[in-house]
């Protein structure tokens, strides 16, 4: 007799017992044949041969303790000398008894990065953050801070044309009146700036003494160039990638031109051209900041990079998607932003994380203009005749340090990967 | 439905205009002079083999493509390079794919709401009434929180109709909407098709359901070589096909 079942059931069997438990998992995983079981136990003692030569290096044999590199001689780690130096590696050169400013500065950019890290923060919060978070890092790295009024005006006409051109069929008439009193306003104030007839007035902050970029250096300009770079790079990069496929020949041009030498030269060239040839450009008087220049050549040279790993996003969108915003009414912007890019976008997320990791690690290179990054001090605590000799607890330490920060980076991208990509199997 | 009373078109006004239009890929000319006057409310179905020009046809309407000779009027609007133009035309056209094309980052009802609330500005709870409204109209609105990757071919193909209305369009162009589907889909599309066309929605269909040619259609359109060979009402194009070429494609689509 056979059973007879509701059409649409089956039944459902469950799947064949297998060994449970550890043992049988490392039965089916490690020695599941002889080679295997052999390959196992040699590996073993490898490894762990290895890693308890390293703890008797790095912990069991090490000095914390000592007061100078001759007492740390012939044992393990000197950690001693990481204690001994930690505020130079962290802040370099930045003057002593000041030093609890970068630290500020510091902890403010991280946690503007861990905030803009949450995607509820992915809107007009992301602006409040990072003006805020800029102004606080700013004022304890240079300790003033000056606001010419041709920056407010700039602010005012900005916000105001913005505000007139996004929210033109949406806002009602007191508050299209208050966008054109704004522009109109920054309009004139920076002609009559221009003019000469407004004084340069500015707003000066100055509760801490000045210091100067050129004593800067540690973890907080590793810092500020990496996130400084890559915050302006992404959109830089994004506006390349759509510019390299715009049907407008000239512009296509342009971005494939700029893509192409940007790529064609090491960023180290880049850098010296920023360093030393830029100024011989510019009309004498015109000076720019040495690290004004360095972050502006990190943030051209990251922008070429990302913008061929958007272009692969936006390549591998189907046709269809691009011809069905169009069937919709949407106009380039639209289409642009709301379909295009945040597929592209999600596509794209490996290797951007890829590429910026990269770069968090290349702003080393400033060395080369006498920029002192993070692992640029650390290099520098080497230099003491009192310590010489551990050239290897130092860049331990330094790589401790990077690899925190870009494996953190890197879990927060797998993260964000299965967080967008939720609901959508493809 | 297949007992449809033959309508007299003369006197309603045309919704879209074709003059000698003409339209080359390269060196291959895929459209030659067509001439096409649809009518308010007129269902058109085209049909004919594949690379005869049919698709190329509707999408020349809302300037997918783009036609080098002739004139499209549409909705009393002629399309040009102007891009304010083809915007305009573009929201009063509907279109339903092949391959769906729905937004797959967005629900359902994310993809309903989308062009309604930034094309034409719509405050977001109309919109989402309204979207529900098609939503239960095409029979799915329990899918309205889904992704797209979650629904059946037919489900997905139902919601691309219903993006399409959404935007109230005056006109509604199907590209062989069942010939990407599961047979057992198809049903359930066509089904939505012919209830549109009951409430008297403008639509021209490129499609090989015969069937459904029948049911709902004015007018059938044979096309060959990007030409317009034949066209007819649909009792008299089956039964009478007065081209060898329509003949033949015929034979080949309905006897085997």
């Amino acid at each position: 007799m056979t059973d007879s079942l509701p059409t649409g059931e089956r039944r459902q069997l469950a799947p064949p017992l297998v060994e449970r438990g550890a043992l049988g998992w490392m039965r089916r995983n490690l020695f599941s044949s002889w080679v295997n079981g052999i390959i196992t136990v040699v590996l073993v003692v490898f490894v762990g041969s290895i890693l308890s030569s390293f703890l008797e290096w790095a912990v069991f044999t090490a000095n914390i303790t000592a007061e100078t590199g001759s007492e740390c001689h012939g044992q393990g780690a000197c950690w001693a000398l990481i204690i001994e130096k930690y505020r130079l590696i962290f802040f370099g050169t930045f003057p002593y008894e000041q030093q609890w400013r970068p630290l500020v500065a510091s902890i403010t950019l991280l946690a503007m990065l861990v905030l803009t890290s949450d995607r509820r923060m992915w809107n007009w919060r992301l602006l409040v953050i990072w003006t805020v978070g800029s102004f606080i890092t700013f004022l304890m790295m240079f300790g003033q801070i000056h606001l010419p009024i041709s920056l407010f005006l700039a602010i005012a006409l900005l916000v105001g044309g913005i505000g007139m051109s996004l929210r033109k069929a949406i806002a009602d008439t007191g508050e299209m009146n208050a966008y054109r009193f704004l522009a109109a306003i920054g309009l004139i104030g920076l002609a009559l700036r221009i003019a000469g007839v407004l004084p340069a007035w500015s707003l000066d902050i100055e509760p801490l003494s000045y210091v100067e970029t050129g004593l800067w250096g540690g973890i907080p300009v590793t810092l500020i160039l990496a996130s400084y770079g890559l915050v302006f790079a992404f959109p830089y990069g994004i506006l390349l990638a759509l510019g390299r496929r715009s049907d407008l020949p000239l512009i296509r041009a342009l971005c494939v031109g700029f893509i192409e030498l940007i790529r064609g030269v090491p960023l180290i060239s880049l850098l010296i051209m920023a360093s030393v040839m830029l100024p011989l450009f510019l009309p004498s008087g015109v000076t720019f900041d040495k690290f004004l220049r360095a972050q502006v050549a990190i943030i051209l040279f990251a922008g070429a990079y990302i913008a061929e790993v958007i272009r692969g996003g936006l390549q591998s969108l189907p046709k269809g998607q691009y011809e069905a915003a169009e069937a919709l009414g949407f106009n380039y912007v639209q289409k642009t932003a709301l379909i295009i890019l945040p597929q592209a976008l999600r596509v794209v997320i490996p290797p951007l994380i890829n590429t910026f990791l990269g770069f968090f690690k290349d702003t080393s290179l400033v060395l080369i203009i006498g920029i002192f990054d993070f692992l640029n001090t650390a290099n520098q605590a080497l230099v003491d005749p009192n310590w010489a000799g551990f050239p290897a607890e130092i860049y331990m330490f330094a790589a401790l340090i990077y690899f925190i920060f870009c494996y953190s980076v890197s879990r927060y991208s797998k993260h964000l990967e299965v967080e967008l990509n939720r609901g959508t199997r493809r | 439905m297949a007992a449809k009373a033959v309508r007299d078109l003369s006197n309603i006004p045309s919704v879209i205009e074709m003059r000698a239009v003409n339209k080359w890929f390269g060196q291959f000319h895929v459209l030659s002079d067509i001439n096409l006057d649809v009518k308010e409310g007129e269902k058109i179905v085209i049909c004919g083999p594949s690379g005869s020009g049919k698709s190329t046809l509707i999408r020349c309407i809302n300037r997918l493509e783009e036609h080098q000779a002739g004139d499209i009027v549409v909705d009393g609007v002629t399309l040009s390079n102007d891009v304010k133009n083809i915007e305009a035309i573009r929201r009063e056209v509907g279109m339903v794919f092949q391959s769906f094309n729905l937004f797959p980052h967005l629900t359902i009802l994310e993809n309903l709401t989308l062009a309604p609330i930034w094309v034409k500005k719509m405050p977001k709870k109309d919109a989402e009434e309204i979207a529900m409204g098609l939503l239960n109209r095409v029979r799915i609105p329990e899918q309205a929180l889904k992704y797209p990757g979650q629904l059946s071919g037919g489900q997905q193909q139902r919601v691309a109709i219903a993006r399409a209305l959404c935007m109230q369009p005056k006109v509604m162009l199907f590209d062989e909407p069942t010939s990407a589907l599961d047979p057992e889909m198809v049903k359930e599309v066509l089904d939505v098709m012919i209830e549109l066309a009951g409430e008297g929605m403008t639509m021209l269909v490129v499609t090989h359901e015969m069937g459904f040619a029948r049911a709902v259609a004015d007018r059938v359109i044979f096309m060959d070589f990007g030409e317009i060979v034949e066209q007819n009402e649909p009792e008299e194009f089956f039964a009478n096909p007065r081209n060898e070429r329509t003949k033949l494609f015929l034979s080949q689509i309905l006897h085997h």
